[in-house]
């Protein structure tokens, strides 16, 4: 099981040809109190780098893009009721959905933790 | 200059701080240096007068007013979207409060209480009148709100292609399609539909967005759209009905008991006077599940902190100051007023007096139809209407209104105002609370005069 | 002597100041106001209305409907619950409203009174154009007036807000191209600064948006700019001066920079007040611009509009203009109504424009004349200057001055103090000050933006300024508390507007279905 991020706030944890998807707690952070999440629907396949769901706190409204390609198996349903939960737990109970993924390549690009937290370091 | 309180002193003394900061100027034409050269005027501009005292502008403008002649001061029958009724004296008087009218955009709720319940009251109104679960805020106009309606069915099915009724006022029809051409999807505008005969259903496809109907139609026809409703939904399209005589919602059933998705409204109706076409207030109303497709600002309650009931405006990032170009619309300021002044009369009529004027306009309108009906070579064409109706003229009908304003009589929009070089015999009449028997009777004496 | 004694003590009384809680809730003359449908009383009307005649419905299929719930109010009741909402209002009327990018001033209420002239506010849109002269007259006149001050070609008055100008604006670039058979234009640029409507109002035309980078000195950077234009741009939307406040020094370059790669330059004129009877446009090589009446031109807010966008455009743009617009013909007044008479690109609204704005705003252009104008410009940037300056000490000025008719803090004056740009706004309205725009333009950290306009007077300012100064100097004191408690003294105090986005109540229900949506 591998965690990488990308340069756009997303996280993925890989398990096999699987993966869970959702933005980072430094992503929650910025966008503050978390109103209203948008997902894709189940089934829809997703290109890498392309819009996949959508992210609203009271101000900040982000989209939020696919790290690899693959295709839709799950989303969290319990985020439409109670999007606090990405504010609570970003990389936990506030994930987004699952993809199978069609290109594992495509994972080589994205960075792990240490390299993540150092380019969010460099933000600021 | 009686708007401008700094005195010569005043800017003498204000300079010299400026001066003594680091902007550094001495004059105010200094404070001006970061505009080109060649741009800046060495005095006021030439071509207009200079400034005037309140007397004489009240002097220049009311010699303009009166060139006009005011829809009350002699027997009138206008409709075709904008229609004269009675607004109570308490609806002006309260819109001028400074607080109400000389206020921003609810951006800081804590000084914004008054306005903000207002909306969310407005919101709650045009609800219940329009059947539907959620209002906003307000649009500009019917016609904008039909155009906006469209663009959000477009969202919602993610489809292009919208049907425009021949029954649509054809200034709504142009806003949709000129929006259509620039946006860039499609609207199907249907031929005119004068007898209100068209079917609509059997357009309706797998690529259709939505359905636009109007309903009493431009023409008058009062039209049951509950099996359109359903034709839609079979199909994922979405029916938007357009209400340009918001009175109507006092009578008829509400487009949302019809199976409505959408409603895009003129609220004129209620609260605001003619004023030449404008401004006047966009109604918008949708089902639940679509609020976060929707165009325009929108109020919401929520506590304080000390957890006393209050109100914001929410759901703000459809809109473009947070989503910029991913905004639901561009709209901005909207009609606050307007709305303000449609809910202040809504809540004086309150539910009696609303039905009670709704069904008096119906009265007031059949009264009319069976007066001109007596008149030679006149036939009324519809079968059906709230407060308006259509007639056949013997002549072309804009020569016959020129006749009668000649004679201080305002008798109805010729249809071939609105669709130049098409149906001259058209003439579209429209009784309000306001028209007194004398008035039809002066209407129907002075017609049969200039028909014979 | 005689004794006409009234028994009533007159001193001021010796009990505690300390505000006390009431048992009704309200605090003197601040009185709580339940919703309209929460004083319903079936039955009860606020009008009186002559009985319905027996009739015949005419209805056709269709069945009248049911009642729907609007709550009954008596008349004195309408005027109070909308008096007391009023009174929880600040308002330019009540003090200053240093809104940047706003342009609150003083509303006068001459321009009222002229707007109610039976002549205007009770003529409709459709009447035969014989007994409308006077209307299409002042159509015409203000047309002359926005003509004349930005020294452009043609004005088209239907937009209804500034917004809506902008499409307006658009449309007539893409319809200027098509016309030209130039279809290959599909961006149009727009500064960082810009407002939120410029990119929408773009991407809403179809054209992707491009965003050009500021300089250090808060102006557009000419250089990156000419290395985005090329044969794919229909043109560039620029404020100016912009929404830092700040005049665009280059502006003759860029207009020109945009001619020559066959774009348009649009400019936002939400600004405009700052420059007005002192500076054309035209002088300043923009092709199309829209006004709003309801910020220069001083026509009311109303809480959120109506507003009113008439759009200018040079001799380039004239022929793309919507419909409808006035043309004057042997002495009479006529409406062109419809898009056939020559190439008008189609419709904004139904009708013909916001006239009760139109008439609003000659009256205040007339009022001022040329002359006032021009002192309107000059007092308006003079009193954004002396706040400036008079604040550049205790906070931090985003670019140096001077600036044109709003200034621009950001809050590095607050760093490490625990308050934030929020914080000084909300503890400004306990100070009885309406405030300035935060958080905007978004190319400085937390920004405050201040517009006095021209209508306050020097007292005003001196009272905000001290406000102000003795604020940066609580927050630099450290008291993080009495800023995060702020606004105290308002009818209420923050509002949760996270609850009220992540569970919307958009309307009241009557409390038997509140409680049947809680089981």
């Amino acid at each position: 099981m591998t965690v990488k991020f990308t340069k756009d706030h997303e996280w993925i944890r890989v398990e096999g040809d699987e993966a869970t998807v959702g933005v980072s707690d430094y992503a929650q952070q910025q966008l503050g109190d978390v109103v209203f999440v948008e997902l894709p629907d189940v089934g829809r396949t997703l290109e890498k780098g392309k819009e996949a769901a959508v992210v609203e706190s009271v101000k900040a409204a982000s989209e939020v893009f696919a790290p690899v390609s693959g295709e839709v198996i799950a989303v969290n349903p319990e985020l439409e009721a109670d999007p606090s939960l990405v504010n609570g737990g970003a990389e936990s109970a506030g994930w987004f959905f699952k993809l199978r993924l069609t290109n594992p390549s495509e994972l080589d690009g994205l960075m792990d933790e240490a390299a993540y937290k150092e380019f969010v370091e460099g933000q600021h | 200059m009686r708007y401008l309180p700094l005195t010569e002193a005043d800017r003498r003394s204000m300079l010299s701080a400026i001066q003594a900061s680091p902007i550094k100027a001495a004059t105010v034409d200094d404070l001006f240096r970061d505009v080109p050269k060649a741009a800046r005027r060495p005095g006021p501009i030439e071509g207009l007068t200079n400034h005037m005292g309140e007397l004489e502008v009240e002097r220049a403008l009311g010699s303009m007013a009166a060139r006009n002649l005011p829809a009350g001061s002699c027997p009138s029958f206008l409709g075709a979207g904008a229609y004269r009724h009675h607004v109570p004296a308490t609806v002006d008087h309260l819109v001028q409060r400074g607080e109400f009218l000389t206020a921003y955009t609810p951006y800081q709720p804590e000084v914004s209480q008054g306005t903000l319940q207002v909306l969310f009251e407005f919101q709650t109104q045009v609800a219940l009148l329009t059947g539907m679960d959620v209002a906003n805020a307000s649009m500009y106009d019917g016609a904008t709100s039909c155009a906006e309606a469209v663009m959000m069915a477009n969202r919602v099915t993610r489809r292009k292609k919208a049907v425009l009724s021949g029954g649509l006022h054809p200034h709504y029809r142009d806003v949709t399609t000129t929006d259509a051409r620039f946006i860039g999807f499609e609207a199907d505008a249907r031929p005119t539909d004068p007898m209100g005969s068209e079917d609509l259903a059997a357009l309706v496809d797998e690529q259709t967005s939505c359905v636009v109907v109007q309903n009493p139609s431009v023409f008058g026809h009062v039209r049951d759209y509950t099996a359109l409703a359903q034709a839609c939904q079979a199909r994922g399209a979405l029916l938007i009905v357009v209400v340009t005589e918001a009175m109507s919602l006092g009578l008829l059933t509400p487009p949302g008991a019809m199976g409505a998705d959408i409603v895009a409204a003129e609220g004129q109706s209620l609260g605001n006077t003619l004023n030449f076409g404008g401004p006047y207030v966009g109604l918008f109303a949708v089902k639940e599940k679509y609020v976060r497709q929707m165009p325009g600002r929108l109020c919401g309650q929520t506590v304080d902190a000390d957890g006393r009931r209050g109100f914001v405006l929410t759901l703000s990032t459809r809109e473009q100051h947070i989503r910029r170009e991913k905004a639901t619309s561009n709209i901005c300021t909207n009609s606050g007023l307007c709305a303000l002044a449609f809910s202040i009369h809504l809540s004086l009529l309150g539910e009696e007096g609303f039905t009670g004027l709704a069904r008096l306009n119906h009265a007031k309108a059949g009264q009319l139809a069976d007066r001109l009906a007596g008149v030679k070579g006149v036939e009324i064409v519809n079968d059906s209407f709230f407060n308006e109706f259509t007639v056949r003229l013997p002549k072309p009908a804009a020569g016959v209104v020129e006749e009668l304003a000649q004679r201080r009589i305002l008798g109805g929009v010729p249809v071939s105002r609105l669709y130049p070089g098409e149906m001259e015999d058209l003439l579209l009449v429209a009784a309000t609370e306001t028209n007194t028997d004398s008035d039809m009777d002066a209407f129907a004496k002075a017609l049969s005069e200039v028909l014979s | 002597m005689s004794m006409n004694n009234q028994g009533r003590p007159t001193g001021i009384g010796s009990a505690d100041s300390a505000v006390p809680d009431t048992i009704t809730g309200n605090r003197g003359l601040q009185i709580e106001e339940p919703l309209i449908f929460e004083q319903d009383s079936a039955g009860r009307c606020g009008v009186d209305l002559p009985e319905v005649p027996a009739m015949r419905m005419r209805l056709g299929t269709v069945k009248p409907r049911a009642a729907v719930g609007l709550p009954g109010l008596a008349e004195p009741q309408v005027v109070r619950h909308y008096t007391r909402l009023s009174q929880k209002n600040y308002a330019i009327d009540s003090g200053l409203y240093p809104l940047g990018s706003c342009t609150m001033k003083h509303n006068p209420r001459l321009n009222e009174k002229m707007a109610r002239l039976p002549g205007f506010s009770d003529v409709h849109p459709l009447q035969p154009e014989s007994t409308v002269q006077g209307a299409l007259e002042l159509m015409d006149t203000l047309a002359h007036w926005l003509k004349t001050l930005t020294g452009m070609a043609a004005v088209t008055l239907a937009p209804a807000a500034g917004a809506h100008g902008e499409m307006c604006g658009i449309m007539a670039i893409r319809s200027a191209h098509e016309a030209r058979g130039d279809t290959g234009r599909t961006k149009i640029l727009v500064p960082e600064s810009a407002h939120g409507t410029n990119p929408a109002t773009a991407a809403a035309c179809g054209y992707t948006v491009e965003s050009i980078p500021a300089t250090p000195d808060g102006r557009v950077d000419l250089e990156a700019l000419k290395a985005k234009l090329g044969p794919d741009v229909a043109g560039l939307m620029l404020t100016n001066p912009n929404t830092c406040g700040l005049f665009e020094r280059e502006i003759l370059e860029i207009a020109e920079a945009v001619h020559g790669a066959g774009g348009y330059f649009y400019c936002d004129g939400a600004n405009f007040n700052a420059i007005v009877g002192r500076v054309r446009p035209a002088d300043l090589g923009i092709d199309v611009m829209h006004i709003n009446l309801h910020k220069t031109f001083s026509t009311p807010h109303g809480g959120g509009g109506p507003g009113s966008g008439p759009v200018v455009f040079a001799e380039s743009l004239a022929p793309y203009l919507p419909v409808p617009f006035v043309v004057k013909e042997k002495g009479d007044f006529r409406l062109v109504e419809e898009a056939g008479e020559g190439p008008a690109f189609g419709r904004m609204k139904a009708f013909h424009g916001q006239m009760g704005m139109f008439v609003r705003a000659l009256a205040y252009m007339m009022s001022h004349g040329a002359d006032g104008l021009w002192q309107v410009a000059s007092d308006a940037v003079l009193n954004a200057n002396y706040v400036m300056a008079r604040l550049q000490d205790v906070m931090t000025p985003s670019f140096d001055g001077p600036c044109m008719h709003e200034c621009l803090f950001d809050d590095r004056f607050l760093k490490g103090t625990g308050v934030t740009t929020l914080d000084i706004a909300k503890a400004l309205i306990d100070e009885g000050f309406h405030p300035m725009t935060m958080y905007f333009p978004l190319v400085v950290h937390g920004a405050l933006l201040i517009e006095p306009t021209e209508t306050e007077s020097k007292a005003s300012l001196d009272q905000f300024v001290t406000a102000l100064r003795a604020l940066a100097e609580r927050a630099k004191s450290g008291d993080v508390e009495y800023f995060q408690g702020a606004p105290r003294l308002t009818p209420r105090r923050r509002l949760d507007e996270t609850g009220a986005a992540r569970k919307p109540i958009l309307r009241w229900t009557p409390p038997a279905e509140q409680a049947q949506a809680a089981e």
